[in-house]
């Protein structure tokens, strides 16, 4: 029996303003608890919320890079439920009428590409965090991110393997990233995945009963979750079973879903709109002038990239899917000879192997890209080999010194010199008789091993085309 | 009568109200005489007349991105009944 799984998902994209969306308190990450909670956070009697026009702004940005419609008159309703990190007893989120409209993302996979519909994204404010731990028995509450401003962006059920999910919420990640509307970080909860799952038999039309995941915190947790949770509903559709509605939860240790809310406990919201909350017009000339100031995207970039730095379409794509990678790169190609290619390469290479291995971003390398460019033109202008300049790059890492002062402090300089050269070709061609004679015989690949063997008398510093050269012309004699 | 005694149950329930036997019959009364007022509304003829979400004609004032709070955690906590270590404190959640 084969089957086909539809996958529908919910981001909840937490936007990078300064203050709350319906508040003057700060949304800075990492404060101490309930320090960023004011009267309106707690909800204390008779506040009431004023809207952050830069969160409507960041909205709108975001609906225009999804070829989305804006809808100029939008409401705010609210969403009923009693839970201690939500103190009004209501969240305010969109219901009817949201944002930002129907839009989409094109997506490539193995090659083909994909449009995935977004069929909203709408304005809302976050809940605070209850802490578990036990306080005496009872549960503590840090209101400090209860009205930070949230887009949930929902797409249509058109994703239909957990590939696609994660292509899309990678597109999806990138493109807020360049917006300048979120930081990314999955980690620290500003981009939050949940994942609407079913399975049904190939040929049918009907959807089956759906699961859904909440918040899965990494692409390859969301790969992992989707991957689960499609073959536990074909397995149970099999057994002769029938898919349960229901809220899961991912478990990466077990690398699981379990059911999180029986259905007995299944919410019932009652959105209604907000009184507090006249409906948020947007004019057109407020869309407009957000328009004029949309930055470059990822695949206008891409073609920029292939245009002005001549990089083949692999390189300029892998520079262009982090924003500060690219920005990187570009700051390098302002600050050396070198060329785009051997940047690129460093970039995708040595750096990024560097940067995974400490766990840390672009954004925090301590490299800057003015040293990395000094580095390059090193091994351009023929100073050090590229060999030596990745133990130099390392160095570069954890002194903070410049490429020119370890080459000089370590004696690094690339051996140039034809005479010194010379001698040490000739001392190692002394010594390998039995090549020798194979060379002469044919066997003119033994030639790699000689360089070895020069190369190491000189600790890598000679100049492999200079050595290359001196020794073909003296075996070829 | 439009609400059923099971109805007020469900919603007491969302609501977090506890109300005993004999105030479920006059809430079922109370509401559905509501709802029948609604009803009655429902009969008026609105077609092309485009629904409205807040009963004035204005639209939603925005402010400017700006930090304007400082501050004032310990206030906030010295009315609260239960506190520890700048968290309020609840009755236990279980997930």
């Amino acid at each position: 029996m084969s089957f086909e799984s539809v996958i529908g998902l919910e981001v909840h994209v937490q936007l990078k303003t300064s203050s709350k969306i319906f508040s003057g308190s700060s949304i800075a990450f990492g404060a101490e608890p309930n320090t960023q909670a004011n009267a309106v956070d707690i909800a204390l009697p008779g506040v009431l919320p004023v809207m952050n026009r830069e969160a409507v702004t960041m909205a709108v940005r975001f609906g225009l890079a999804v070829n989305g419609l804006i809808n100029q008159r939008s409401i705010f309703a609210r969403k009923n439920y009693f839970y201690p990190d939500l103190p009004k007893g209501y969240q305010i989120s969109q219901y009817e009428i949201p944002v930002v409209g129907p839009g989409y993302l094109d997506i490539e996979v193995e090659g083909k590409s994909k449009r995935i519909g977004i069929t909203r994204a709408h304005l809302e404010e976050d809940a605070g965090k209850s802490l578990h731990e036990d306080f005496h028995g009872m549960t503590g509450i840090d209101l400090n991110r209860a009205g930070t401003p949230l887009l949930e962006v929902v797409s249509d059920p058109d994703m239909r393997t957990a590939t696609e999910a994660v292509v899309y919420l990678r597109k999806l990640h990138t493109l807020v990233r360049y917006l300048g509307i979120c930081d990314g970080n999955m980690q620290e909860g500003s981009f939050r995945c949940d994942a609407n799952i079913s399975v049904r038999r190939r040929g049918e039309d009907k959807l089956g009963t759906r699961a859904e995941i909440k918040n899965i915190n990494s692409f390859r947790f969301v790969d992992k979750a989707i991957q689960f949770e499609i073959a536990r509903q074909i397995e149970i559709i099999e057994d002769g079973g029938t898919v349960v509605q229901e809220t899961r939860l991912y478990d990466p240790t077990k690398d699981e879903t379990r059911s999180m809310r029986s259905k007995e406990e299944a919410h019932d919201y009652r959105y209604f709109p907000d009184p507090d909350l006249p409906p948020l017009v947007i004019t057109e000339s407020f869309i407009e002038d957000v328009r004029r100031t949309l930055p470059e995207l990822a695949h206008a970039k891409r073609e920029r990239f292939i245009r002005e730095y001549s990089l083949n379409s692999s390189d300029a794509e892998a520079l262009v899917g982090d924003l500060d990678i690219a920005n990187y790169f570009e700051a390098i190609m302002q600050s050396t000879a070198a060329t785009a290619k051997a940047a690129a390469n460093w970039i995708t290479g040595d750096i990024s192997a560097r940067i995974n291995r400490e766990g840390i971003n672009f954004e925090n390398i301590p490299v800057t890209p003015l040293a990395v460019g000094q580095l390059l033109d090193r091994i351009q202008d023929g100073t050090i080999s590229g060999k030596i300049a990745k133990d130099v790059f390392q160095a570069m890492w954890d002194s903070g010194d410049t490429a020119d002062n370890i080459i000089d402090a370590r004696g690094l300089r690339q051996i140039s010199d034809s005479g010194a050269l010379e001698e040490m070709v000739d001392e190692v061609l002394s010594n390998s008789a039995a090549q020798v004679q194979q060379y002469r015989e044919g066997e003119t690949k033994v030639i790699g091993y000689l360089v070895g063997q020069i190369m190491k008398l000189s600790q890598g510093k000679a100049n492999p085309r200079q050595v290359n050269e001196i020794l073909k012309r003296k075996l070829d004699d | 009568m439009s609400i059923s005694n099971q109805d007020v149950h469900h919603i007491a329930r969302l609501a977090r109200l506890g109300i005993s036997d004999e105030e479920v019959e006059i809430y079922a009364d109370n509401l559905s005489r509501i709802l029948d007022l609604v009803a009655q509304m429902n009969d008026v003829d609105t077609d092309g007349i485009e629904p409205m979400a807040h009963p004035s004609d204005v639209s939603l004032r925005l402010r400017d991105d700006t930090v304007s709070e400082t501050d004032h955690r310990d206030e906030f906590m010295g009315i609260a009944p239960a506190s520890e270590n700048g968290l309020y404190l609840v009755p236990k959640v279980i997930e």
